[in-house]
């Protein structure tokens, strides 16, 4: 089945089966690679895409129900202004370490400063407790959270 | 690694026991010299290390693998700093897989492990620096005429201050490899230093922010397929039968592979390729360990606290000052099995061809690597190109190479490039495992209540035997004794060794913090309720038995006064401290606990003061120390896997958890300013969490916990 979908504004058909996740659309059938597998099973956060806007776990997203939604990824998000400042926030507060789980958790971000321009730490729990990191960057991600959020202010 | 405790940086200079031992077969390449003209042509390479292209950025070759720890920055900024360039003028490339020329200093192999990496290479990377440096001015004083004693270098550029004459190192590079290499180099000083000490952000993270970097699972050679893996889910057992009629079907499958312990579906996305491993219906023989359980696997270690040991490290007579004192601690501390779940699942990607094979990898041990690949493909070792990608995560995993041995199995049948990909259940259920530790002590006390004599006896499994042979020695693994004996000033010590493995066909390997990890909740854990049951304050306690270690009690002291430690908490909270002397640095790590009326466990901080000798950049060494507290408070808290039917029962984060932002304590990093040789960091942390831990639960309730993960149910029945 040949699917059109739109991914960083850019118009991509895919012909998968209706099941197929999006992650795998992404990575490997139009080549994205910014996307990370880290679970299956929608546990670690790391597939972590938009779609119109909202933070999905791309594995679990079949593309069948994509449709014509915007699908946002890493690679793109420096493109919006929370993205932007969120990056910006990331680099100055030295958040990474081996990086793998961060193109998540910073579409996570994104998406939560974008709805919130003044998160708390409970706020912050509530949305970023799905995405792990096994670096431990978990304080910097709060702090840098914060400040991405405050420079939109 | 624990045995790689000391100072190193003095044996890469004076090339001491361990170096003529790690390289007892081969040669120390210090890589200062030029190789391979013919890559002048386009790229003057000075050094195995540095690359100098006519415009653009330098390359500098980094030897080891870049996992989170910052060694593609650690590694250019000591480089960079001899060489006089600025971090924003130089690129950080992986090396090839190459032992010769890239193989660490100390360990002779290609390994990026034991935190050792800044160590072995502090004084290399500054000296390859210092004489690509020299060269450049020497082809610049050549071209001018002038002599070299007056000219410098700065930002990439030599520089003439009597004319104000300038070239760009990438107009002197050609010549300067042409030029033969001086013997001696002066070093800076550190009072020279522009960049070492400083921090500078890091040169890995703005790809890491965009989705640009490549970890191995983005490798994408032209014409890919992607293969979903089963491996026998019992150790040591074997595949019987595949039917695969309803796995051909599924849309973008092309191929199902069969090997004799596993089976993989290759598609032309990983979507169809699991789509496809689900639908196979496949019947596995169990093989020998088949009808294993934990319980069987626990009670098999417990029986092997009794032996038969071998003595590891004896001091004075512990029989005697047993037999003369007999109060005192005697308690046996429990370890579980670890997987180690970095966030990139194992993953290899391979194109084998009859007269060649390129692999795509994220390794800890790129050499290694391409001999398993060589092995499997059955190619000479010069025949298999290995490029070393950024690593999602390593903390020992990646310092076997199963993946890749596996991925080439799989490429033998693939025509064409195959990337094989781990699913979460099969990176969990096929890790290379921390195997079940047990550690038996015995603390007896002297009239004044200090103690008169330290008995550790450590069981567990000899890694060392096939990861580091030099490291095995008369029968004892030197790693996983590491740091068995404790720090302190006992007239009495003895330690000794049970070996103790894992059932056939189940890999078991190192793991973050390796032997000290596996001893640090004994030894803290035991000298505490030493302190205890001699009625003195726990950090007073451990502060009179360090008076002839002045760096471990001076870390100690900066926790003390920046936790807060003995300020009041309430009811329900505790501290607690441990100590770790060990990868050549000394931590002092002070945790604060709250456990609540139901039993429930809150762990609100962590402090952790460290002592590192000459900090490379003080932000690498907090993000490190964050790192290894976290790490480890996951596995203090959840890591812990069971065996049920010779099988590891968890599979995914839900039944194997770790630890979420939510769950995350507040982390306060203290660094001791030192001008010691540097030590490692990157593991500094992650020994004492645990013991703090438990030390902690213990202020806050009175129960003392001897095993991981920290029995939460135990302490909601106390």
């Amino acid at each position: 089945m040949v699917y059109s979908v739109n991914v960083n504004g850019v118009r991509h058909e895919v012909d998968v089966d209706p099941d197929t996740p999006l992650l795998w659309v992404l990575r490997d059938v139009i080549g994205l690679t910014g996307t990370k597998f880290g679970c299956g099973v929608a546990m670690c956060g790391a597939c972590t895409v938009h779609l119109n806007g909202l933070a999905v776990r791309s594995c679990i997203t079949q593309i069948q129900d994509v449709g014509s939604a915007e699908v946002m990824t890493v690679e793109s998000i420096g493109e919006t202004a929370e993205g932007r400042r969120v990056q910006k926030a990331w680099l100055e507060l030295d958040v990474v370490q081996c990086g793998y789980c961060q193109s998540g958790q910073i579409m996570s971000a994104a998406a939560l400063i974008a709805t919130n321009s003044k998160p708390s730490d409970e706020d912050i729990d509530a949305v970023m407790a799905g995405n792990i990191c096994r670096c431990g960057t978990y304080p910097r991600i709060r702090a840098a959270i914060k400040r991405a959020a405050a420079e939109g202010i | 690694m624990g045995v790689l405790a000391r100072d190193l940086t003095g044996d890469v200079s004076r090339r001491s026991f361990l170096i003529s031992a790690a390289l007892a077969g081969g040669g120390l390449v210090m890589g200062l010299r030029p190789v391979g003209s013919a890559a002048a042509a386009e790229t003057a390479a000075l050094t195995p290390f540095i690359r100098i292209p006519p415009q653009g950025p330098v390359q500098l070759v980094i030897a080891s693998a870049e996992m989170g720890q910052g060694v593609y920055m650690g590694l250019a900024t000591l480089i960079a700093e001899e060489l006089e360039l600025r971090l924003d003028q130089v690129e950080a490339v992986a090396a090839p897989a190459d032992r010769k020329l890239y193989g660490h200093p100390v360990l002779g192999d290609q390994i990026t492990g034991g935190s050792v990496t800044i160590r072995g290479f502090w004084e290399p990377m500054r000296r390859a620096g210092a004489t690509a440096r020299a060269l450049l001015i020497a082809a610049a004083a050549q071209q001018w005429g002038a002599p070299a004693a007056s000219l410098r270098a700065e930002s990439g550029e030599v520089v003439d201050p009597a004319t104000g004459r300038r070239l760009p190192y990438g107009a002197l590079a050609a010549e300067a490899a042409r030029l033969p290499v001086p013997e001696q180099v002066a070093l800076k000083s550190p009072g020279e230093f522009k960049l070492i000490g400083k921090v500078q952000e890091r040169i890995d993270t703005p790809a890491k922010v965009n989705g640009a970097a490549r970890f191995g699972l983005d490798a994408r050679p032209p014409g890919v397929k992607f293969a979903a893996l089963a491996i026998c889910p019992t150790f040591g057992g074997a595949l019987k039968a595949v039917d695969d009629a309803r796995a051909s079907q599924v849309k973008g499958v092309r191929q199902i592979v069969k090997l004799s312990d596993a089976v993989a579906v290759v598609a032309d996305h990983t979507g169809a390729a699991r789509k496809g491993l689900a639908a196979l219906d496949i019947t596995w023989d169990r093989g020998p360990n088949g009808a294993l359980t934990t319980e069987e696997l626990e009670r098999r270690a417990d029986a092997a606290v009794e032996g038969p040991a071998v003595v590891a490290h004896r001091t004075g007579d512990v029989a005697a000052a047993e037999a003369a004192h007999p109060r005192g601690v005697e308690a046996v501390y429990r370890m579980p099995i670890l997987c180690h779940s970095a966030m990139e699942p194992m993953n290899c990607t391979v194109h084998l061809r009859p007269d060649g094979c390129d692999v795509w990898v994220g390794t800890q041990v790129a050499d290694r690597a391409r001999r398993a690949a060589a092995e499997a493909a059955g190619l000479p070792e010069d025949k298999v190109v290995v490029h070393n990608q950024f690593l999602g995560g390593g903390f020992g995993r990646r310092l076997d190479h199963d993946n890749v041995t596996l991925a080439v199995r799989v490429a033998r049948e693939v025509e064409g490039p195959v990337q094989v990909v781990w699913s979460r259940e099969e990176d969990i259920r096929h890790d290379s495992y921390r195997y079940l530790n047990r550690s038996r002590l015995s603390v007896r006390l002297g009239p004044d209540g200090m103690p008169a004599s330290w008995s550790h006896r450590v069981v567990g499994p000899a890694i060392m035997d096939r990861f580091l042979p030099i490291f095995f020695k008369d029968g004892v693994d030197l790693d996983i004794v590491g740091g068995a004996e404790s720090p302190y000033d006992i007239p009495n010590k003895l330690v000794d060794f049970v070996r103790h493995e894992a059932p056939v066909g189940m890999l078991t390997g190192n793991w973050r913090g390796v032997g000290p990890t596996r001893n640090a909740p004994a030894v803290e854990g035991g000298i505490d309720e030493a302190a205890h049951l001699a009625g003195v304050e726990p950090v007073e306690y451990r502060r009179r038995l360090l008076s002839k270690s002045p760096r471990l009690r001076a870390v100690l002291d900066l926790v003390v006064e920046r936790s807060g430690w003995g300020g009041a908490l309430g009811p329900g909270r505790g501290r607690g401290v441990a100590l770790l002397q060990d990868f050549g640095s000394f931590a002092a790590t002070v945790a604060q606990v709250h456990v609540d009326a139901s039993g429930r466990l809150t762990v609100e901080r962590i402090d952790c003061a460290v002592d590192c000798g000459v900090v490379i950049n003080p932000e690498i060494v907090r993000q490190q120390v964050e790192s290894g507290v976290v790490y480890g408070l996951s596995a203090a808290l959840y890591g812990r896997l069971t065996v049920a039917d010779g099988a590891i029962v968890e599979g995914n984060f839900d039944d194997a958890p770790v630890v979420r932002i939510n769950e995350c304590p507040a982390i306060e990093t203290h660094i001791v300013a030192s001008s010691e040789a540097p030590g490692g960091v990157g593991e500094l942390s992650t020994p004492g969490v645990a013991p703090a831990l438990m030390n902690a639960i213990f202020a806050a309730t009175g129960k003392r916990l001897r095993s991981l993960p920290l029995a939460v149910a135990e302490l909601q029945r106390a």
